[in-house]
């Protein structure tokens, strides 16, 4: 059975709906992102199992026990909040501490324990100060520090990375990863960031509006993307409709293909069984450095970008310029049907 | 030499602004250790004479006693209950919101010549007599609006994130409150007090309406200005400054104490 | 309010607690106390500003009869205290903001480490008796005090002239008193601008009577709306100053009423004047408040 197990959950603020009804397994021990823009209701869904949000309709539990409704106090689920929520009037030793003394372990023991955690998180030398004296990113690690002290079963984190600059933030997923794994605990780790979550999931939940889109492990999610939003929301997508997905052979249902899986061949081209073509012209072809990205308007009605690394100098992508007649080539399994 | 000036001039501006403001005071101070006869106007000589005698004037250390009883129970009742009004104001929805506000507001722009009249009409018409309780009572009045401001400002600008993760690490309701909140709004709460204090002890106007035969200090004053006021009123007038500024001055020695220890 | 924001719920998550029960116990002990002793007082001056003398002409004794005329009486007959007062306490408002405004911006971006020093100064006649205070500028001022004597050793007074019991005094009386009640909200207003701001406006405009009049101000007007405010109201209504610095050709509507009350014991008449006053003042608060833009007010 499920860790977590999430049945029909709905929740609206006033007259918008923020979550519109989901379902949804978290296994134990896995690393689980909600991904999804601002407003699709990421947030409030891990806001519900926190506690710090009733939901209007559905169940959560937890483990055998059912939490929908319990105040966030009386769940072993604890938070990394987007900024931390470091208590400004208590060092970081007392920070780390203060679940402990709520859960009334005694005084050495919760200061030998707060102390390891500190030190888990490579940051003993601070634990004397105030947290306003701390960088951004050693506040980050003792938000973690102060949760994962506790030992929960589950962690939740909120953007946690959000306010770090790019350098830090990659340092910080490694570890992240690394303590996820030491500790075996479930995260549930929410960002809008889609590269952030290829690289640290083991499954990916896409939301959209209030909904789920898509479940899956980031490759699942990358490769055969369900619905045109998570086509378009990790990565970039070439989506094929109506006529332009007739002439592939397709049912007229739309179909999406990465940039970086179609090749370009000259329009005396004989493509095989087993792969897709469209003719079109070669209007645009762009150096990017790392790659080459090359448009075309295929005749059926799409507009196809294709992606090339430039793996060799003088780049193989030459062999083409802006005005020719090309066909844009992929094989068949590359492709998916997407719903809308 | 005029280019330094017209760099400088608004500090020049303000110099003079804050010797304005402490003119009076000095004065008062200076004239504590007047060698006065009864009509303490003219410098007639240092004395230390009102600082060893100050409870001389008949009725000056009662009426300062009055002050302060007054003074310390309205600023505990009104602190607790404009606090309470602020954190409903600051953490919750509730209907009536606007009309709370208005409430608020109200007394403080009432002048409070008003106030201490509409308050003695009602004294007089249900016949409670005028007296320190009905002083008392007009102070937490006109106290209240003061603190909510005060404290509202400082709950408004805590991150609710803090008690969210409070309640997170397993802190009820009760816990939260005592060890995060309480914490974090106590400078706000305090300053209401302190302005509180300040208000009440200082009142004339609202005082004099509905003080009756009983004297607070400020009303002593204003009775003996009408034949002198005597050199000890000075002495007590710059008691509480002196030991105004040293709260003060021990407030920050205190503060800066506790982030040197924690740092 | 709280609506505008759930599209934003996402990202700001501060939505306000609903527990409704909870805020009206917490709200109710405090307004109850408002209601009993500062509405239900009004309601009672109310009644009274409409009694008339009790047919037995006692001192002190009178009855209900509906008399609105009071309230034109009471207008007309002190309609030069009135205009005194609001006069009086706009001239003590244009000054002390004169005073207060460049004091307070010395103080939020000028004053460095004096910063604090200047805030102390400027709250410490909180710490001194209002009273004593006043009674220090009739000495300083008084006929024996120093400024007369300078002035009239200088020749710039004649030998019999005076400065207190005038009009000025009065007025100097009342800047000096509400000071600090127009400056610290102007200070806390102009100390939340961050700096970085005024570089920027520096950096557009290029030049500092802009970046005051286009920047600066304009950040600053909740404070200058709540120090104007915290002055006008109370000067509007003291009598304190008028009667220390003042003679009986300076006395305002504060003076009036309390001479009602106290010494004429003429309660209907003081009670109308109260509600003039306070009704005036409303009225005036209002367009003010509506045409500096300012609705929040507390």
């Amino acid at each position: 059975m499920a860790l977590i197990q999430i049945r029909g959950l709905r929740k609206t603020f006033g007259s918008v709906t923020a979550v519109a009804g989901i379902t949804l397994d978290i296994e134990s021990g896995e690393f689980i992102t909600l991904l999804g823009p601002s407003g699709s209701g990421k947030t409030t869904v891990l806001r519900m199992i926190a506690g710090f949000e009733n939901p209007d309709e559905g169940v959560i539990t937890l483990g055998e026990e059912e939490i929908t409704h319990l105040p966030p106090f009386d769940r072993d689920v604890n938070t990394v909040f987007q900024d931390y929520a470091l208590f400004p009037h208590m060092t970081i030793q007392e920070n780390v501490e203060y679940g402990l003394r709520t859960r009334k372990v005694a005084k050495a023991e919760r200061a030998r324990q707060a102390l390891e955690a500190i030190t888990s998180v490579k940051l003993a030398h601070v634990a004397d100060r105030l947290p306003h004296q701390l960088s951004g990113g050693q506040r980050q690690r003792i938000a973690l520090a102060r949760a994962l002290v506790l030992r929960p079963k589950v962690l939740l984190l909120d953007e946690p990375l959000g306010a770090l600059d790019r350098q830090l933030r990659e340092e910080m997923q490694i570890e992240l990863k690394r303590i996820q794994r030491e500790a075996g605990i479930t995260f549930i780790f929410v960002t809008h960031d889609q590269e952030e979550a290829m690289r640290m999931s083991d499954r990916i939940v896409v939301f959209n509006e209030g909904r789920i889109e898509q479940v899956g492990t980031p490759e699942e999610v990358y490769e055969r993307p369900a619905t045109r939003f998570v086509a378009g929301f990790l990565g970039v997508s070439n989506i094929l409709e109506g006529e332009a997905s007739r002439a592939v052979g397709g049912s007229g249902a739309s179909i999406s293909i990465r940039p970086e899986r179609i090749r370009i061949e000259p329009d005396s081209y004989k493509s095989s069984g087993e792969e897709s073509a469209l003719v079109g012209l070669l209007t645009e072809v762009a150096y990017l450095g790392a790659n080459t990205i090359f448009i075309i308007e295929a005749d059926a009605g799409a507009r196809i970008s294709v992606t090339k690394l430039n793996q060799e100098l003088p780049s193989q992508n030459v062999r083409f310029a802006t005005g020719d007649r090309v066909l844009a080539v992929w094989r068949k399994n590359h492709a998916s049907e997407i719903s809308v | 030499m005029s280019r330094w000036f017209s760099k400088n001039l608004i500090r020049i501006y303000a110099a003079i602004a804050i010797l304005y403001i402490l003119l009076p005071i000095f004065y008062t101070i200076a004239f504590s250790f007047n060698d006065a006869d009864k009509r303490n106007i003219v410098w007639r000589g240092f004395t230390f004479e009102a600082w060893l005698n100050p409870c001389e004037p008949i009725g000056i250390c009662e009426s300062l006693g009055n002050s302060f009883k007054v003074g310390i129970t309205s600023t505990i009742i009104a602190t607790l209950l404009g606090t309470m009004i602020a954190f409903a104001l600051g953490r919750y929805n509730f209907k009536g919101r606007s009309t709370t506000n208005l409430l608020i507001f109200l007394p403080m722009a009432t002048p409070e010549v008003v106030l201490g009249a509409s308050l003695l009409s009602m004294f007089i018409n249900i016949n409670v007599g005028a007296g320190l309780v009905a002083v008392t009572i007009a102070h937490i009045m006109f106290c209240i609006s003061f603190v909510v401001v005060t404290v509202k400002a400082r709950v408004a600008s805590l991150d609710p994130k803090l008690e969210e993760a409070a309640r997170d690490l397993y802190a009820n309701e009760w816990e939260t409150f005592r060890r995060v909140t309480l914490p974090l709004v106590a400078p706000g709460i305090g300053a209401a007090a302190l302005l509180a204090f300040a208000l009440s002890f200082d009142d004339f106007i609202i005082t004099n309406f509905n003080s009756g035969t009983v004297n607070t200090f400020p009303e002593y004053v204003w009775t003996a200005s009408l034949r002198g006021v005597p050199p000890q009123a000075n002495v007590i007038g710059t008691l509480m400054f002196v030991i105004a500024l040293a709260l003060v001055f021990a407030g920050q020695v205190i503060g800066k104490r506790k982030l040197a220890k924690k740092s | 309010m709280a609506m505008a924001h759930v599209g934003a719920a996402e990202q700001t998550h501060a939505p306000k607690k609903r527990g409704k029960k909870t805020a009206y116990l917490l709200l109710a002990p405090g307004l109850l106390w408002l209601i009993i002793f500062f509405v239900y007082p009004l309601i009672n001056l109310a009644e009274t500003s409409t009694k008339t003398p009790a047919p037995t002409f006692e001192t002190g004794e009178f009855v209900q009869t509906f008399r609105f005329m009071n309230f034109i009486d009471a207008f007309v007959d002190n309609q030069e205290q009135f205009y005194r007062s609001f006069i009086y306490a706009l001239l003590a408002t244009v000054l002390a903001l004169a005073i207060a405004y460049p004091l307070a911006y010395a103080m939020a971006f000028r004053a460095g480490a004096w910063r604090n020093f200047m805030l102390l100064m400027v709250v410490a006649p909180f710490f001194t008796s209002f009273l004593l205070r006043t009674l220090a500028w009739k000495q300083i001022l008084g006929a024996e005090g120093p400024v007369v004597s300078t002035l009239q050793f200088l020749g710039i007074l004649p030998p019999d002239a005076t400065i207190t019991a005038t009009a000025f005094s009065v007025i100097m009386g009342l800047t000096y008193n509400f000071l600090p009640f127009m400056t610290l909200p102007i200070y806390a207003s102009l100390d939340r601008i961050d700096y970085r701001l005024l570089e920027a406006s520096g950096d557009l405009y290029a030049n500092g009577a802009t970046t005051f009049r286009k920047v600066t101000l304009p950040l600053s007007m909740p404070g200058v709306v709540a120090g104007t405010l915290l002055t006008f109201i109370p000067a509007s209504g003291d009598y304190i100053n008028a009667q220390l610095l003042g003679s009986p050709d300076n006395y305002m509507i504060g003076n009036v009423i309390n001479s009602r009350f106290f010494r004429v014991v003429d309660y209907p008449t003081a009670a109308s004047l109260s509600f003039i006053l306070m009704a005036t003042i409303l009225v005036l608060v209002i367009i003010y408040i509506r045409r500096a833009g300012t609705d929040e007010l507390v």
